[in-house]
């Protein structure tokens, strides 16, 4: 049976989720370029210590998740787009989501050892 | 390029599937006269000079939506374009429109763009009696349909949509987008929450990726990216 489907009913969270995701990037970089200029980069001491800090943690962490939950919103956009066989769309979106848990908890645990 | 006679070159894509194995590109020079002022005013007699070329037109002023059509790499209507606004000694290419099936030379197959269309249910829906003369609104609710009501069809904006290029048969495309958001800012309509729950898809509506290749192309001036953006808006405001 080869008729065509729509209507999965879902869509605006991802979009949205897409959108505060990019303000929380765009927040936490301009962080760290103020850092950069503040000197928290300047040794490998004064780095470690900077990101010790718990807020920069916390910070640091919201970065992470933003960054794997935008990128699947985003990856899926372009499987979507130009990927006509529903079981490729299938298969890479399972690969992108496991490649990117992966990733975030890889990034985490980088996080969490300094 | 204004008033006496001039002579103008054209490329124009050439397909007769009767005839013609796959498309060509043909050159062709036109004598014009100084009250050819538009595209399709040399497209016409481009036509009694070689009948054979084959293109849609009807108004010949920016009201039907005909003679959309690829003109030098842009989508745009044939019969809006001013001959003047073209380049000096350069051909004027002339190609269908993007991404749709081509039944001969610049006629394309519509039948995907008004699927989709007619899939936002493009009529007021209200099941209240019909009132004696009409259904009133306010001014300022009746000023929320400007910029939306006067889409011609002409598939310009979704032909020039890469989204509708890989999509046709599952985006919406900004045409029918934007006739949908028509009908959901029209307080006269009943069936708002009906609409949005058909669009709330990540194909119908959400495949638009704001590229805004549509707002370029409108020879009607309109924002199909706005009007997407008001749904996208409305649909955040029910849901939190």
């Amino acid at each position: 049976m080869n008729r065509l489907v729509v209507g999965a009913g879902y869509g605006l969270k991802d979009w949205l989720a897409q959108r505060v995701t990019g303000v929380v990037m765009a927040a936490f970089t301009l962080i760290m370029f103020a850092a950069a200029l503040g000197g928290a980069m300047s040794s490998r001491e004064a780095w470690q210590a900077f990101m010790a800090n718990g807020l920069i943690r916390f910070l640091s962490f919201l970065f992470i998740v933003s960054l794997c939950w935008h990128a699947w919103v985003g990856v899926r956009d372009i499987w979507m787009d130009y990927l006509n066989s529903a079981a490729l769309r299938l298969f890479l979106h399972v690969m992108t989501l496991l490649a990117l848990v992966g990733y975030a908890g890889w990034a985490i645990q980088i996080i969490w050892r300094l | 390029m204004t008033n006496a006679n001039r002579t103008v070159q054209f490329k124009i894509y050439r397909y007769d599937p009767d005839q013609d194995a796959k498309p060509y590109m043909q050159d062709i020079t036109v004598e014009l006269e100084s009250t050819d002022r538009k595209l399709l005013d040399a497209m016409v007699k481009l036509k009694a000079q070689d009948d054979s070329i084959s293109f849609r037109r009807s108004c010949r002023e920016g009201v039907c939506g005909s003679d959309a059509m690829n003109i030098n790499g842009k989508n745009g209507l044939a019969c809006l374009t001013a001959m003047d606004s073209f380049p000096e000694g350069k051909p004027i290419v002339l190609r269908p429109l993007p991404g749709l099936p081509v039944i001969r030379d610049l006629i394309v197959d519509m039948t995907q763009f008004f699927k989709q269309y007619n899939s936002i249910k493009p009529y007021l829906i209200n099941n209240d009696p019909p009132p004696e003369r009409e259904r009133l609104q306010s001014p300022e609710d009746r000023e929320e349909l400007n910029g939306l009501y006067e889409c011609i069809l002409c598939a310009c904006c979704s032909t020039s949509c890469p989204s509708f290029w890989w999509n046709p048969d599952k985006f919406v495309g900004p045409a029918g987008l934007l006739a949908a958001y028509r009908f959901i800012a029209d307080t006269r309509d009943q069936a708002t929450a009906e609409r949005l729950d058909d669009l709330e898809d990540p194909y119908r509506l959400f495949r638009c990726h704001t590229i805004m290749n549509c707002v370029d192309v409108c020879p009607k001036g309109l924002n199909p990216t706005k009007a997407i953006g008001k749904i996208k808006e409305m649909m955040v405001r029910r849901a939190v």
